[in-house]
């Protein structure tokens, strides 16, 4: 279908992004491909050191911790702040993924964890970083004639610590920013560290110098505000009505920094 | 005997509301060919053309050239009245304007016809906030008005200068309003049939007064009034921008009799956000002189109302000036005022009054100086008030106006009792060593609410409301048919109104079916808005009962061989006082018109009555108070309190009552923290969905916590204040006031609405600045 198509078609999944978008008359896809009914699409699977999530898995799935460890933890705490129970009941983690918004919390995780997403053609597939899916605002690597399969997290060993935060005006809405966090402490120092922004940027970011930074250094509440404050200058921070690259970069240094405090009490 | 007022009953209008079987005018489109509007693009500019391809039904301004346009009048030396056509002619003067009409089978066809349509216009500079608009070498929006300003108001008392001279403190502060949308739930629409039988055209509209919408479209159309029913079925809320005329129901009515047909126009939100009325939008400079331990003796202001592009039928674009001047001092006593009130016009949507109309500003700006100055004289927010409220009724107000009793004192009291003060404050000191900024905001206001005729006309309206007229009937069956020229729309006033006139009239109120929202049916009146409908209504609809009551006991006299002033009717009886001997209503309505040779001479057959009321309006009061917590790293604010002590007079229903002070307080919580309509620089509007507008929703607003006082004015025949409006009012000063109390320590006063976590972040910022820049 997507071969035939072309950009004339979408695909439908949970639909909490497409169907608003139709209603609006924004989006007006002449062919839409409902996948629901693809049960292969619909697990996540433990496969050795990695974790598969099948793109038909709905948020509300994660709610509950769907591995044991940090991993569903983390996916947990997100969860929660993935839209209202509706939207989450049947908006799914690939639709999320595929739709691309900047400020969805699958997005931050996929980049958090450096997922590899799969997509496939009527012919083949292949497997994208997530450092390269994320394009800019609504826009992946994905080309018309490819499905969003699943994505394959790292599976965070029991050690790792994990953080989650976000603000948004409105219980539900998209974050104005939010920071996912990810430590490893061993004696007294931190030897591992991954940060992930949305909402803040045209794509969901990695605050590498921030990351680069904390290794090595002890935890607490100075090295997380260095961390923090690096993280807030690290990315091309964009404005909008809801405020400004400079409101952007003040929540992202009191996020991150609340990310890594969360991570450490956990 | 059942006494109905005071009851919570449920309400008569929910049941078809939660079963769906209420009707809306989208529903009642069906067999309605869709109208769309194409709107301006630009904020300012002339027309050169309009273009449309072949096969699209539209109608421009020229097409409607006949059609007058609306000039809503005030007899002001000051006010300069502003022409409005219902389609854009020569100039478009603002984002949204109406510049055409394609009509088409559906509503997406209309849509993508609407699409089709290409203006071509020549673009102006343009002016969008009033402070732009005011500018020496601004743009001028109407040619006859150069700078601007259509409304310019001044009062001065003696001895305001005086008072400045001497005072111990001068406060003074800039504050300014964002721009609202009363966000009804439904949005605007309506559907105009023509009628080729009888050559009338049946006007369905989600509005809230059909008889003045009824009178300007037969003006504006130069038809008959007679030839044009007006029908406001289930309304989904209105909040005021309802009230004025929308020039899109004259273009509708205007297709329908062109085309012979059935045409709806129904509006999406986003149609809604852009071209609907808009609200707030004021700037204001305010100075308080105060006495010796902060005793407020002057106040010098100067207002600046945006407008909008054009003036509003029928109250006119002078409402907010005028009435932001004259009850700029609230509740409290002080005797030397000037005033400068202007209403400005610019390339933005008209504006309309919206719940509260100037209030949740003016009474922000009063609280704001009253908590400027304690926390200047250092003293309790709670007891600056104290010094300063009215104490003793009747009081006229520096400008003249007389407040029937209240208790703005006592209010003020059990509010800081509720929340616990001392404790309150202790606990803000232990939270702030722990790096937490807890506050507590106070607002105490006095609501004008229920005024007539003389009220309105002190505003020199050419239209003038006020009054209201009860048509009453109890049909032969014994059951009764109020008609009403108000239009409530969501507020429950037709369960209100059984309850008066069961009570009246000694039937159950389910006895009684409230008829409104049709001319063709109901006695003109001026519908619903201005927490009026429950006293004026209310009182008319106790008054024309209180005549069938009489005309019921003198049947009943006749009947049972007594005096009239013996009769009493209660419990479906009309009895002889202190007797077993009775007739039941119902074989008393039997009789009156069945066996009228049984009427005692000269007596009317029947069971009807007609009353009017005109009162000169009372004022109910109230005192708002918030705790919040604001993260001063994020600027996000939560609300953890809010305790209301509301005097409204005697309530007719509790429950509905509350329920008024819950819808209002959320839509001033929404003013002080969330809702702001934003223009951009080039004119255009970014607010058009709901992913940026944003109502807060039952996350946001804290449980409200309500306290009532009951004092009762003979100026309400009914002992009911109006409420409509309290709870809009007050919320958002006490919000700010509650979220400059926690950041005081940070030297942070916020006079601005919307707060939002982005503006308060930003005043946050500047003051963490200021410290790192040694002076």
């Amino acid at each position: 279908m997507l071969d035939r198509y072309g950009y004339d078609a979408k695909i439908l999944a949970g639909g909490q992004s497409l169907v608003p978008a139709m209603n609006f008359r924004l989006a007006r896809p002449e062919v839409l491909v409902d996948i629901n009914q693809v049960a292969e699409l619909d697990h996540v699977t433990v496969d050795g050191e990695a974790v598969r999530i099948g793109s038909l898995v709905r948020h509300a799935a994660f709610e509950q911790p769907v591995v044991d460890g940090p991993l569903g933890r983390l996916l947990s705490l997100a969860a929660h702040h993935v839209g209202h129970l509706p939207i989450r009941v049947r908006g799914t983690f690939g639709g999320s993924l595929a739709h691309a918004d900047p400020a969805a919390e699958w997005c931050v995780i996929a980049m958090l964890l450096d997922a590899e997403i799969l997509a496939r053609t009527a012919t083949g597939s292949r497997s994208i970083p997530a450092r390269d899916f994320f394009h800019t605002v609504f826009t992946t690597d994905l080309g018309p004639d490819e499905l969003l399969i699943e994505a394959r997290l790292g599976r965070l060993s029991a050690g790792k610590k994990v953080g989650f935060q976000q603000f948004s005006r409105r219980a539900g809405d998209f974050a104005l920013a939010m920071t996912a966090a990810v430590l490893e402490i061993r004696d007294g120092e931190v030897v591992d560290a991954r940060i992930a922004m949305g909402g803040v940027s045209d794509r969901p970011v990695r605050a590498d110098e921030a990351e680069e930074y904390l290794k090595g250094q002890p935890p607490g509440r100075s090295s997380f505000a260095e961390a923090a404050h690096l993280a807030a200058g690290g990315f091309d921070a964009v404005g909008d009505i809801h405020g400004s690259a400079e409101y952007r970069r003040d929540l992202v240094r009191a996020l991150t920094r609340r990310a890594l405090e969360q991570a450490t009490a956990s | 005997m059942t006494r109905w007022v005071g009851q919570s009953l449920l309400r008569f209008e929910d049941p078809p509301l939660l079963t769906g079987e209420a009707r809306f005018v989208a529903d009642l489109a069906d067999k309605a060919a869709f109208l769309r509007f194409v709107r301006s693009p630009v904020p300012h500019g002339r027309i050169v053309s309009i273009e449309a391809p072949e096969g699209v039904t539209r109608f421009t301004g020229e097409d409607l050239a006949e059609v007058r346009p609306v000039r809503p009048l005030l007899h002001r030396e000051d006010y300069k009245a502003v022409d409005q056509p219902v389609l854009a002619r020569d100039k478009v003067r603002y984002v949204g304007e109406p510049v055409a009409v394609v009509v088409a089978a559906s509503a997406e066809g209309a849509e993508d016809a609407a699409d089709q349509v290409f203006v071509d216009i020549d673009p102006m500079d343009h002016a969008i906030t009033a402070a732009a608009a005011v500018r020496e070498g601004g743009p001028t929006v109407h040619d006859h008005v150069p700078g601007n300003v259509v409304v310019d108001a001044r009062l001065s008392t003696p001895g305001v200068d005086g008072a400045f001279r001497t005072a111990a403190e001068v406060i003074e502060f800039d504050l300014r309003s964002g721009r609202e949308s009363a966000m009804p739930l439904e949005a605007r629409g309506s559907v105009a049939a023509y009628d080729g039988r009888s050559g009338r055209v049946t006007l369905t509209s989600s509005i809230q007064s059909p008889h003045v919408v009824r009178t300007i479209i037969a003006d504006l159309l130069g038809m008959p009034e007679s030839d044009l029913r007006v029908v406001a079925p289930d309304v989904g809320g209105g909040f005021g921008q309802k009230f004025c005329l929308a020039v899109e129901d004259v273009v509708a009515v205007w297709v329908a009799r062109r085309l012979r047909t059935t045409v709806a126009w129904i509006e999406d939100r986003r149609e809604n956000l852009v071209s609907a009325f808009h609200s707030r939008d004021h700037r204001y400079r305010v100075r308080g002189a105060f006495g010796p331990g902060g005793r407020l003796m002057a106040v010098d202001a100067d207002l600046l109302c945006n407008i909008g592009a054009y003036s509003c039928y029928p109250v006119t674009c002078g409402v907010e000036p005028l009435m932001a001047m004259a009850e700029f001092p609230g509740p409290y006593d002080f005797r030397y005022y000037r005033v400068r009130s202007r209403g400005v016009t610019t390339n933005t949507c008209p504006m309309s009054p919206y719940r509260g109309v100037s209030r949740p500003v003016i009474t922000l700006a009063m609280e704001r100086l009253m908590d400027l100055a304690a926390a200047r004289f250092g003293i309790e927010a709670a007891e600056i008030r104290r010094r300063n409220l009215v104490r003793s009724f009747p009081y006229t107000s520096a400008t003249g106006l007389v407040y029937d009793e209240g208790s703005y004192v006592e209010s003020l009291e059990r509010a800081a009792d509720a929340i616990d003060l001392p404790g309150f404050r202790e606990r803000q000191a232990a939270a702030q060593r722990n790096g937490r900024y807890l506050g507590v905001g106070f607002s105490v206001f006095s609501e004008r609410t229920g005024y007539g005729t003389a009220a309105f006309a002190a505003r020199s309206m050419d239209v003038t409301p006020g009054y209201e007229t009860v048509d009453l009937a109890m049909d032969p069956s014994g059951y009764v048919e109020a008609r009403l020229g108000a239009s409530p729309h969501g507020q429950g006033l037709g369960t209100s109104l059984a309850q008066l006139i069961g009570d009246e009239l000694g039937v159950d109120p389910t006895a009684v079916r409230i008829v409104h929202g049709d001319t063709d049916r109901t006695p003109y009146g001026w519908g619903t808005f201005a927490s009026r409908s429950l006293v004026i209504a209310g009182g008319a609809a106790k008054l024309a009962a209180a005549a069938l009551r009489s005309k019921i006991a003198a049947i009943a006299a006749n009947e049972l061989e007594a005096a009239p002033e013996d009769i009493v009717v209660g419990g479906g009886v009309a009895r002889v006082s202190g007797t077993d001997a009775g007739v039941t209503i119902p074989d008393l309505a039997r009789l009156a018109y069945h066996s009228s040779h049984r009427l005692e001479p000269g007596m009317t057959p029947g069971l009807t009555a007609v009353a009017t009321y005109d009162p000169a309006g009372t004022f109910s009061n109230a005192c708002h108070a918030a705790c919040v917590e604001v993260d001063p790293e994020t600027g996000g604010v939560k609300v953890h309190r809010f305790v209301v002590v509301e005097d409204a007079g005697i309530l007719i229903n509790p429950m509905i009552v509350d329920g008024q002070l819950h819808g209002g307080i959320t839509q001033g919580i929404a003013g002080a923290l969330y809702e702001e309509i934003v223009y951009d620089d080039g004119g255009n509007i970014l607010t058009t969905s709901l992913m940026d507008y944003l109502p807060p929703t039952v996350a946001e607003v804290p449980e409200i916590e309500i306290h009532h006082l009951v004092t009762v004015s003979d100026a309400s025949i009914t002992g009911a204040k109006g409420l409509g409006e309290g709870g809009t009012i007050g919320a958002p000063a006490a919000i700010i006031n509650a979220i400059s109390d926690a950041l005081r320590p940070l030297g942070v006063e916020v006079n601005e609405t919307p707060a939002t976590p982005a503006r308060l972040r930003r005043l946050i910022r500047e003051k963490e600045q200021e410290e790192r820049i040694p002076a």
